[in-house]
């Protein structure tokens, strides 16, 4: 790559598709680079969308990743309320959903994921909602509020986040979850168990190992969640948080690997050296657990841009990251850092009572993962311990009068 | 508005408009300013919009919350008036703040 002229198309605007904009001109491209985007808002962030947005300590300009005159500034052209119909690699253009086609030197494909959405009865209703953009979360906004009714399902991230931002709003809030504790694909079972004690003690009610089976209405409005045991859970809205499905068709129809999202390798390019995907549709290779896989998560969209951005401009390629997420739901702060795989024990330091405590996942003595509640040293040296895959004294790490920094050592 | 100046590690001087109400990050980073990261946006969860207040402007920055000083306290090169500037919010008492950036964030 690095031909300074190229043209860049950037096909998602999202919080991947806009940082790779911004940080092509940061390391100097100096050639087109073409921002297309299927919302009609410029990129921005979605965490806050659950958080501060909701609970209206945000608006729009607030979660706007750049100043409204970046984009012309830096001769990044944006072209919103679009969508890649086709591509065609051998051309280098992609068929847009005007009609119009676009040429391209290189190729950024940000598309991201869809909110999945639960194909059972009464899912068209009104007030059957999903929180992935900002025009759903202003939709959610005008819907709760006090001695509102809100039924959640899904237990994870969004389910939670939105239930704590319900309650916030005076809202009365149950989560529906079909497996048998909250979290279950990102946490372990102490911090499931301490999420739902948590919420519950702020008036959350929860319904685990429920099955949704439907949603029950009246002159097209949503009035309750039919689940599997027959019972229906009353409410006035239906938040609907249970995972997302990688955009990745377009790159599969134009023949690049995919395996449930755009397969690339550690310059973010994909299977085509002209095509790089980043973000929530790409899987990475990830050589800290010698594995690849699919990422949902603000600091996975930041690498993928700046690897994408490196091998266009021709700079190196930026040091491997360990890869994190971060949750707030009320006064507490998840920090989770790696993944939970090929884990033999599970470490607690702290105390979970006092919510500050910190769960470590460990292979051997080297740490694979760490969820921290309200314990920043615990999540920052856990990254460093994870990334450096340096060995730890088990009994040091499980005392807490032991700083992370002595454990570290 | 409050004018603020970042200051690249490398000397280069970016000296903005800076609405108040937003933090001395998002000043930098809606700007394009290298040298904050701000992996994070603002949620005091990365460490990488860490700045060195000029010692001028120190006070009239505040105090910091014990989150942010958990979280300072893992940043690279941390010094006395080291901050996240994350948690710095802009207003016209900060016209005139001068910060500096790390060599790095991560």
């Amino acid at each position: 790559m690095s031909d300074s002229a190229a043209h860049v198309v950037i096909l998602g605007a999202g919080h991947a598709g806009g940082t790779a904009a911004a940080l092509l001109r940061q390391y100097g491209h100096a050639g087109p680079i073409t921002l297309v985007g299927e919302e009609p808002l410029p990129p921005y962030q979605r965490p806050p969308l659950s958080k501060a947005w909701l609970k209206g300590e945000a608006n729009a300009e607030d979660l706007e990743l750049k100043a409204p005159d970046f984009y012309a500034e830096q001769q990044i052209e944006f072209r919103p309320n679009l969508r890649g119909v086709s591509l065609n690699r051998g051309a280098r253009t992609i068929a847009l959903s005007d009609g119009s086609q676009l040429g391209y030197d290189a190729l950024i494909l940000a598309t991201g994921a869809r909110a999945i959405a639960l194909p059972i009865a009464g899912a068209e209703l009104d007030g059957v909602m999903f929180l992935r953009t900002a025009a759903d979360a202003e939709h959610l906004k005008a819907t709760i509020g006090p001695g509102k009714r809100l039924a959640v399902v899904g237990g994870g991230y969004i389910g939670l986040e939105v239930a704590a931002s319900g309650r916030a709003l005076g809202a009365q809030v149950v989560v529906l979850e079909k497996e048998a504790r909250l979290l279950a694909r990102v946490a372990c079972p102490a911090l499931s168990d301490f999420f739902r004690g948590y919420h519950e003690k702020q008036g959350v009610r929860f319904e685990l190992g429920a099955s949704v089976e439907g949603f029950a209405g009246e002159a097209g409005q949503v009035t309750g969640v039919r689940l599997a045991d027959g019972r229906v859970v009353a409410c006035d809205a239906v938040v609907v948080g249970v995972g997302a499905r990688p955009n990745d068709e377009l790159a599969a129809d134009a023949g690049l690997d995919t395996a449930r999202g755009v397969v690339v390798d550690l310059d973010a390019r994909t299977s085509d050296p002209n095509v790089f995907a980043i973000g929530d549709v790409a899987h990475r290779p990830m050589p800290i657990y010698g594995r690849m896989f699919r990422m949902e998560s603000v600091p996975n969209a930041l690498e993928g841009a700046k690897q994408a951005a490196a091998a266009i401009v021709g700079k190196p390629r930026p040091p491997g990251e360990c890869p994190w997420q971060w949750s707030d739901q009320y006064d507490l702060k998840l920090q989770i850092a790696g993944y939970a795989f090929d884990v033999d024990e599970i470490l607690v330091r702290g105390d979970p009572a006092t919510a500050k405590f910190a769960v470590f996942h460990l292979k051997g003595d080297q740490v694979q993962s760490v969820e921290a509640i309200n314990s920043p040293p615990e999540f920052m040296m856990g990254k460093q311990l994870i990334l450096s895959r340096r060995p730890v004294s088990k009994a040091r790490l499980a005392d807490p009068t032991v700083s992370m920094k002595e454990v570290a050592a | 508005m409050a004018k603020i100046t970042y200051i690249e590690h490398d000397g280069t001087e970016h000296a903005i408009d800076v609405k108040p109400g937003l933090s001395v990050m998002e000043g930098a980073v809606k700007d394009n300013i290298p040298g904050i990261d701000a992996d994070c946006g603002g949620a005091c969860a990365c460490a990488t919009c860490h700045v060195y207040v000029d010692e001028a402007w120190l006070a009239k920055t505040g105090d910091k919350s014990a989150m942010e000083e958990s979280m300072l306290d893992f940043a690279e090169n941390v010094e006395d008036n080291s901050r996240l500037s994350c948690q710095i919010k802009v207003s016209d008492d900060l016209d005139g703040l001068v910060v500096r950036m790390p060599e790095s964030q991560h």
